[in-house]
C-alpha cells in the first residue's frame, strides 16, 4: 500500500499471538504461520516479542541461497523461497541475522513472512499488523507513526561491522537512529 | 434423576470436545474458492464485540476478514477472535435435540423433545409449584434473547427465579454503579482512555481479557499518560506500567481506601465538585482515616512510597481514569472494593468529562446487553427495577398481563444452585450456561444437578452441564440470528446473521416461543423474526434507564453503533454520561458509600496457608465450551497450570512443569506448576476454563458478596504440595474432530 510501513514494536506485545493466528488465515499459505511470538524468558517476566520478516535491503538469506530460490520484489519485499528451487538446505536459516526464516521440513521448502504480498499488493494490510490488539505490529502512513509514538522508527541495525537496513522498521528510544547489537559496535578497534 | 446417562469419558468421546483445525473442506479447498458474501458482525466471544467480518460460503462460514471501518476495534482482533469462525461446521455441533435414555443421548423430534419438556415442566410446577422451576441464562445471548427469556420466565411458567450467568462477572460492579450513579453503565466511553493523564488498572488483566483494549492504553501512554497497576500477578499489561502495585489478594479494598486517605491528607480533592455534586463525602472521609500509608502497606503488601505516588498521580491530573474488571470485582467485598474506586473518581472531580472517569470492563460478549433487559433475578427490562410499582406497570402493560402476574425477584444464580441441592427447586431450564465449569466449588453443583427432577438445557454443543440434562434442544451459535448486543461502552450493536442453523438446530428464540406455545401462553410469544422481539423491547425500555426506544437495526448500521440511552428515533445516542454533571439518581447527587474492610468468605490459617486466585488465559473464553473445541486455541495453552513464585515453589521443592496438588477446604485438583516470578509469593493462579479434575472451581468456595451475590472466585485459602503421581489425564489431549 503506497505510503505505509511496517513498523514493529516489542515494547506492546502482550503475547497474545493474534499475529501468528491471523497470519495462518492469509490466502496464499492458509493453515500454516509465517511469524512467530517468543516469551523472552517466562519464569521471570511476562516480556514477549513477535518476529516478522525485517525485508533487508541486501538479504543475507537470499545471497547464502544456492539455489537462488529468493527473491527481492521491486518494492522491497523478500519472498518466500520459490518451491521449484528450493533445496531445504537451511542456509537461510543459518544466515538471517533475525532468525526469521524457518525450514517447513514436511514441505522440503524454507518459508518466511512475505509481508503478506497478496494483501499489500492488492491494498490491504498484511493480516497481522491489521488485527495486532496492542499494534506492536502496525501498518500505517510514516506520518501517522511519528505524531503518535513516543519511540522513533529505526531501520539500521549493526551486527558487529555488519550493517544491515531493512524495509521494516523496529521501534528504538527518541535518541537513537540505529541500533546496535554487537558490543563491537560500540567500541574503538582502530580505524575499520 | 439427573446423573450423566453414560460416564463422563464416552459422553466426551461422542460430543467432544474434539479440536476443530479446519475450515469446511480443508485449506486448500478454501484457498481456491473464494467467499460468496462477506456478513459485517462482530465477534461472539468478550464484551469488547470487535467488529469482524465474517466469510461466507454455501451456508457455511469459511473464514474472517478484519472490518477496519468499525471504530471500536478498527480491524484489531485477539487470537480467539481470528479462530472463532472454527466454532461453526464443527464436528460436535448439535444438529438434533437429545433425549436422554438409559444408554446416553438420542436425537429426537422436535415435536417429541418439545412435548416432553413442556409436560415436565408442567408436572413440577403442578406439584410443588410455579417457584420449583427456575431459569439460567446467559450473556452471550443477544438482548433479543436475553428480554425473551425474561418474559419466558415470568409470563410463560410464572416462576420468580431467573437469573444469568452474568452473576459470575461483573454484578458486583453493577450494583456499585448503581449505588453511586442510579444507573448500571460504563459512563465513559473507551475512546476516552488514552486522553487520561493517568490510568489506574485495577484489577483487570486487560491484555489476555480483553485484548484489543491494549491499544487504548498504550496510546493513553503514548500521549505521555501514565500506567498505574493493581494485581497480584504481572500480566502483560504490566510491562509498561509506570507504577505497579503488587496487592495481596482480597486487600484491594484497603487500598483503595488508602489512596483516598493520601489524597485527602494532602489536599489534592476537588472540593467545588464534592460540594456541588456529590453527597456522602464526610463518612467516607472520615472512613478512609485510619488507613494511613504504612497500615494499608502492613495490610496489601504494597509499600507505603507507592501508595503515595499513585494518590498523588491520580490526585493531581486533571484527567484520570480508573479501569476494573473481575480482579476487584470477584469477592464477597466486590460492591465495596467497586465504590471505593468511584469515591477516588468522585472525589478528584474524574466524572463526566472527556477523559476522565471510572470504567468497569464488562466481560461477556452481551454483559452489558445481557443484564439490560430482564434475565436478572431482580430487573424488568430498561434497567427497572422489578420492586418498582411503576416500572411493573409499564413493562406489564407491553406484555398484555396484569402487573402483579409480574412475579416478584427471585433467586440469583448461585442461590438458585443451592436451592436446587436442598431440593427447592427441582427444575431447571438453562440457556448459554455452563455452571459446572462455571460456578464455584463444582462438586456442590454436579451434586446439585443430580437432584434435579428435570433439566432442561439448549446448546449448540454439549457441555458439561448438559451432560446431566434430561433434554437438550440445540439452540443456534451467535451467527445463526440476528440481533443486537451492548458493548463494553454501553454502544448497541448489530449482530448480523451470516448463515442458517445446520441440520435440525433451531433458532433460539423460536424454541422459547414453542414452548411457550405447549405452556398455554401462545398469545405472548408469537413472534415471526428478531426484529419483532426488538421493536417490543424498545417499547418495554422506553422510558427506563437503558432506554432503547430510539435505536433501530438500519441506525445501528449508519452510525456503527448507538451508545444507550437513546430515547427517541432523533436522538443520537449518549456515548459519554454525566456531561450535566448530574446522576440518576432523584437527587441529581453523586453518592460516596462506605467500604468497609471485612475478611474473605475463605480466609487463610495454618493448614491453608496460601491464596489462590483464578481468572483467564487469552486463548480461552469463559467455561470454555466454544473455545475448548477450537484447535488452535487449545494447542496455545492446552492444559490450565497453577503458577507458583520460585520462592513459594522452592520451599515445596516443586520446580517447573512439576504434578502439584492444590488442596482447599473444598477438594484438591493437580495440574503442572508454572514457576514464575511474576505473581505474588503468597499467592497461586489457576485458570477456569476447564471441568473435570482440570476444574479450578472445584477449588472455590460459595461465599457471597451479601449485596450483589457475586461468588468470591479471587480469594480463596489452599496449601500446595508435589503431587506423588501424575494425574489420570496427564498425556491425554482432546482428539480431533477434523
Amino acid at each position: 500500500m503506497f505510503g505505509y510501513e511496517f513498523y514493529v514494536d516489542p515494547s506492546r506485545c502482550i503475547g497474545c499471538q493474534a499475529c501468528v493466528n491471523a497470519c495462518a488465515e492469509c490466502e496464499t499459505h492458509r493453515g500454516t504461520p509465517m511469524i512467530h511470538v517468543d516469551y523472552l524468558d517466562r519464569a521471570n517476566t511476562i516480556a514477549t516479542v513477535p518476529f516478522v520478516c525485517m525485508h533487508c535491503d541486501d538479504p543475507a538469506c537470499a545471497k547464502v541461497c544456492p539455489a537462488d530460490a529468493i527473491k527481492k520484489t521491486e518494492d522491497g519485499v523478500v519472498q518466500s523461497s520459490l518451491k521449484p528451487r528450493c533445496i531445504a538446505c537451511s542456509n537461510c536459516v543459518l544466515a538471517c541475522p533475525f532468525g526469521i526464516p524457518k525450514m517447513m521440513t514436511e514441505l522440503e521448502q524454507m518459508m518466511k513472512c512475505d509481508m503478506c504480498y497478496d494483501r499489500t499488493s492488492a491494498g490491504k494490510r498484511p493480516m497481522c499488523a491489521t488485527v495486532c490488539p496492542s499494534q506492536a505490529l502496525a501498518y500505517v502512513p510514516r506520518e501517522e507513526m511519528e505524531k503518535n509514538r513516543r519511540e522513533k522508527p529505526v531501520n539500521v541495525f549493526h551486527f558487529g561491522r555488519q550493517r544491515v537496513a531493512t524495509k521494516v522498521f523496529m521501534m528504538a528510544p527518541a535518541q537513537e537512529n540505529e541500533i546496535l547489537i554487537d558490543v563491537v559496535d560500540y567500541i574503538w578497534e582502530g580505524k575499520a | 434423576m439427573a446423573r450423566t446417562p453414560l460416564p463422563v469419558e464416552t459422553l466426551i468421546d461422542q460430543y467432544g470436545p474434539h479440536l476443530n483445525y479446519l475450515p469446511p473442506g480443508g485449506w486448500r479447498d478454501e484457498s481456491r474458492n473464494p467467499a460468496e458474501k462477506l456478513v459485517k458482525t462482530h465477534c461472539c466471544f468478550c464484551g469488547q464485540q470487535c467488529g469482524i467480518q465474517l466469510k461466507v460460503r454455501g451456508n457455511q462460514v469459511i473464514g474472517f476478514e478484519p472490518w477496519e471501518e468499525f471504530p471500536f476495534n478498527r480491524g484489531m482482533l485477539c487470537p480467539k477472535g481470528v479462530k472463532r469462525y472454527l466454532q461453526s461446521n464443527h464436528p460436535d455441533r448439535l444438529l438434533d435435540p437429545l433425549l436422554r435414555t438409559e444408554n446416553g443421548f438420542r436425537a429426537a423430534t422436535w415435536e417429541e423433545a418439545l412435548d416432553f419438556t413442556a409436560r415436565r415442566l408442567r408436572e413440577v410446577q403442578e406439584r410443588h409449584g410455579k417457584d420449583a422451576v427456575a431459569v439460567f441464562g446467559g450473556a452471550s445471548l443477544t438482548t433479543e434473547k436475553s428480554y425473551l427469556l425474561g418474559k419466558f420466565a415470568r409470563v410463560a411458567l410464572g416462576t420468580r427465579h431467573i437469573d444469568y450467568n452474568g452473576r459470575l462477572c461483573m454484578v458486583s460492579a453493577g450494583v456499585a454503579y448503581k449505588l453511586a450513579f442510579g444507573v448500571d453503565r460504563s459512563p465513559n466511553p473507551w475512546s476516552d482512555i488514552p486522553k487520561a493523564q493517568v490510568l489506574l488498572i485495577a484489577g483487570s488483566n486487560v491484555a489476555e481479557c480483553a485484548p484489543i483494549t491494549t491499544d487504548y492504553v498504550w496510546r493513553c501512554r503514548d500521549n505521555g499518560g501514565k500506567l498505574i497497576v493493581i494485581d497480584p500477578r504481572m500480566t502483560p499489561i504490566t510491562r509498561n506500567a509506570d507504577l505497579y502495585l503488587p496487592v495481596r489478594p482480597g486487600m484491594d479494598v484497603v487500598l483503595l481506601m488508602s489512596l483516598l486517605h493520601v489524597i485527602l491528607r494532602d489536599g489534592l480533592e476537588d472540593r467545588e465538585f464534592i460540594g456541588k455534586y456529590t453527597s456522602g463525602f464526610e463518612a467516607v472521609a472520615e472512613s478512609v482515616k485510619q488507613y494511613d500509608p504504612k497500615r494499608a502497606a502492613d495490610m496489601t503488601g504494597v509499600p507505603p512510597e507507592a501508595i503515595e505516588k499513585a494518590a498523588h498521580w491520580f490526585g493531581e491530573a486533571d484527567r484520570a481514569v480508573a479501569l476494573h474488571a473481575r480482579g476487584i470485582e470477584h469477592h464477597s467485598k466486590g460492591v465495596e472494593n467497586c465504590s471505593a474506586i468511584i469515591n477516588l473518581c468522585l472525589a478528584t472531580g474524574n466524572i463526566g468529562r472527556e477523559g476522565a472517569g471510572c470504567m468497569m470492563i464488562t466481560g461477556q460478549g452481551n454483559g452489558q446487553g445481557g443484564r439490560e433487559h430482564g434475565q436478572k433475578c431482580d430487573q424488568l427490562p430498561g434497567q427497572r427495577m422489578i420492586n418498582d410499582a411503576e416500572g411493573r406497570a409499564h413493562v406489564a402493560k407491553v406484555w398484555g398481563i396484569a402487573p402483579e402476574e409480574i412475579p416478584q425477584a427471585g433467586y440469583t444464580a448461585q442461590e438458585i444452585m443451592n436451592a436446587v441441592h436442598r431440593g427447592e427447586i427441582k427444575a431447571l431450564l438453562s440457556i448459554c450456561f455452563n455452571p459446572l465449569v462455571s460456578l464455584p466449588n463444582a462438586d456442590f453443583t454436579r451434586e446439585a444437578l443430580e437432584k434435579l427432577e428435570f433439566f432442561g438445557v439448549v446448546d449448540f454443543f454439549l457441555s458439561e452441564t448438559a451432560h446431566h440434562a434430561d433434554v437438550v434442544l440445540a439452540g443456534s451459535l451467535q451467527e445463526e440470528d440476528e440481533g443486537v448486543v451492548a458493548n463494553v461502552e454501553g454502544r448497541v450493536l448489530h449482530i448480523q446473521k451470516a448463515v442458517d442453523p445446520p441440520g435440525n438446530a433451531r433458532m433460539d428464540w423460536t424454541i422459547y416461543c414453542d414452548l411457550a406455545r405447549r405452556l398455554g401462553k401462545e398469545k405472548f410469544f408469537s413472534y415471526h423474526a428478531s426484529r419483532e422481539i426488538f421493536d417490543e423491547l424498545r417499547e418495554a425500555s422506553r422510558g427506563g434507564h437503558a432506554d432503547y426506544y430510539g435505536i433501530t437495526y438500519e441506525k445501528i448500521d449508519r452510525q456503527m453503533g448507538v451508545f444507550w440511552p437513546c430515547p427517541s428515533l432523533d436522538h443520537p445516542g449518549t456515548p459519554r454520561l454525566f456531561e450535566d454533571r448530574k446522576s440518576l439518581h432523584d437527587d441529581g447527587k453523586f453518592r460516596f458509600l462506605l467500604t468497609p474492610y471485612r475478611e474473605s468468605g475463605d480466609p487463610l490459617d495454618r493448614d491453608f496457608p496460601i491464596y489462590l486466585t483464578t481468572g483467564r488465559v487469552v486463548s480461552q473464553y469463559l467455561s470454555g465450551t466454544q473455545t475448548r473445541r477450537i484447535g488452535a486455541l487449545v494447542d496455545q495453552y492446552p492444559e490450565p497450570r497453577v503458577e507458583i513464585h520460585p520462592r513459594l515453589a522452592e520451599q515445596h521443592g516443586i520446580t517447573d512443569g512439576d504434578w502439584t496438588v492444590i488442596t482447599t477446604r473444598r477438594a484438591e485438583i493437580v495440574l503442572r506448576a508454572m514457576v514464575v516470578r511474576t505473581i505474588r509469593p503468597d499467592t497461586v493462579f489457576i485458570p477456569y476454563h476447564w471441568g473435570g479434575a482440570k476444574s479450578a472451581n472445584k477449588l472455590t468456595h460459595r461465599t457471597l458478596d451479601p449485596r450483589s451475590k457475586i461468588p468470591e472466585f479471587k480469594v480463596s485459602a489452599c496449601r500446595i504440595g508435589k503431587a506423588a503421581n501424575a494425574p489420570e489425564w496427564a498425556g491425554q489431549k482432546p482428539a480431533k474432530g477434523s
